[in-house]
């Protein structure tokens, strides 16, 4: 239980003969999140993708517990033609074959998207998408004990990005672990922890 | 458990897909019946000129047809970040391949299999040879699509690779186009068609049991590049 869900030792990482980062060394805990803040261009979706397993040209140590990995990138990966259902009940077919229907109409429920289930997805504005996007996480939930999140919280509302924050809350205290980008300044909470990266010494 | 959900999964979603953009099913066979249509304006309605080509110009229309619907097999998935979550949950990854060319067979090889009677008929092609050439294009067409698959995940990831992916498959698929073409010959000699028609059978075999594979790997490592 007290293994780490991630750790990475020693990590190094060059793009284009340039160095994103060297000597990064970090570990998730069960219950904790992890905030990558620095500059476009410092690396931060080129770690996260990594982590993901879909960059392989790495010196260093990645090691990460068993379990499946929910990865959300900074696309939203749905198909514009398909309805929100669809494209979740794809996406659980993929991950948690078996689910009943009803879990895709709850999770849609909490993303604030009740009665939006039969609209394809290109009818939906960026921030609706996005919390089609981000419906995946309260269906995987602790299933999928740790959380790659490539800016959750790009085109999202007040709301949405609350909505975020207590998703990822909520999924700390059930034992799962978090690694997401963004500029936004978050409240400092338990458990919650910034990542500077290409920045030297960073406020 | 997981693999025939994993399967009918992607069936599912890529059959909605396939139904939902009823242009894109449609233009690979207006391109078939098209081409198919010129030869007897552009050529001779003569059915003595036509019956010695009807063969050829069905298999030739059938393959660029193909080729025609191939570009956009994956690309679409990589645009939106839906290849990502195939890759990274879609474990074994072949199953999911299978179901996309299933469902883009059912698109466009069967239909094409199914008008290929009716065309022939238009281009004289001989009463003899005209179930065994239907019989070869159930069976090439699979391996067409197949083959040609490898070649739409290979150039998935370059923004034209609409000529590289003609170069890389047209010169598999002569093979397909040589054995379906001499169906037909045999047929009209009254020669028994069954031993070229078990090779095609054999090739599509073993294009359904290597291509998944070929396929699998190249869009893991489109999704590494990308």
């Amino acid at each position: 239980m007290d293994t780490p869900l991630l750790t990475v030792r020693q990590l190094r990482c060059e793009r284009d003969d340039r160095l994103l980062f060297a000597d990064l060394s970090f570990a998730v805990a069960r219950g904790a999140a992890l905030q990558l803040r620095g500059p476009n261009g410092a690396g931060k979706t080129t770690l996260l993708r990594i982590l993901a397993g879909f960059h392989p040209d790495y010196e260093g140590e990645v090691s990460r517990a068993p379990g499946p990995l929910a990865y959300l990138g900074h696309r939203p990966a749905l198909s514009g033609l398909l309805t929100a259902e669809e494209n979740l009940a794809h996406y659980l077919s993929l991950t948690a074959p078996g689910t009943a229907v009803s879990e895709i109409t709850d999770a849609l429920e909490r993303v604030g998207l009740a009665g939006y289930e039969d609209v394809p997805c290109q009818a939906l504005s960026a921030g609706q998408q996005r919390r089609v996007s981000l419906a995946r996480l309260p269906l995987l939930g602790i299933a999928a004990p740790l959380w790659l999140l490539d800016e959750p919280f790009t085109a999202l509302d007040d709301r949405g990005i609350a909505l975020v924050t207590t998703l990822l809350a909520e999924h700390q205290a059930a034992g799962g672990g978090a690694i997401f980008t963004t500029h936004q300044p978050l409240a400092p909470r338990p458990g919650l922890e910034t990542l500077w990266l290409g920045l030297e010494g960073a406020p | 458990m997981k693999i025939p959900g994993l399967f009918w999964g992607q069936f599912r979603r890529d059959g909605a897909l396939a139904l939902r953009q009823p242009g894109e099913l449609a233009n690979p066979l207006a391109f078939f019946v098209l081409v198919i249509t010129l030869f007897p304006l552009g050529v001779s309605p003569e059915s003595a000129v036509l019956a010695p080509l009807a063969a050829g110009v069905l298999w030739i229309a059938a393959l660029l047809s193909t080729l025609l619907g191939l570009e956009g097999l994956f690309r679409r998935d990589r645009d939106e970040g839906t290849l990502e979550q195939l890759v990274l949950h879609g474990d074994p990854l072949v199953f999911a391949v299978l179901a996309r060319l299933l469902v883009h067979w059912l698109g466009t090889g069967l239909p094409l299999t199914l008008l290929a009677p009716v065309l022939g008929a238009m281009l004289a092609l001989p009463e003899a040879a005209r179930w065994p050439v239907t019989a070869g294009l159930a069976l090439g067409t699979p391996i067409l699509v197949l083959l040609g698959g490898v070649g739409a995940a290979l150039t998935v990831s370059l923004r034209s690779g609409g000529v590289l992916l003609a170069l890389l498959v047209l010169p598999l698929f002569i093979p397909v186009l040589i054995l379906g073409v001499s169906v037909a010959e045999l047929a009209v000699a009254g020669l028994p068609t069954a031993p070229v028609l078990a090779w095609l059978g054999a090739g599509a075999a073993l294009a359904l049991i290597t291509a998944p594979f070929a396929i699998a790997g190249a869009l893991s490592i489109a999704v590494e590049t990308g």
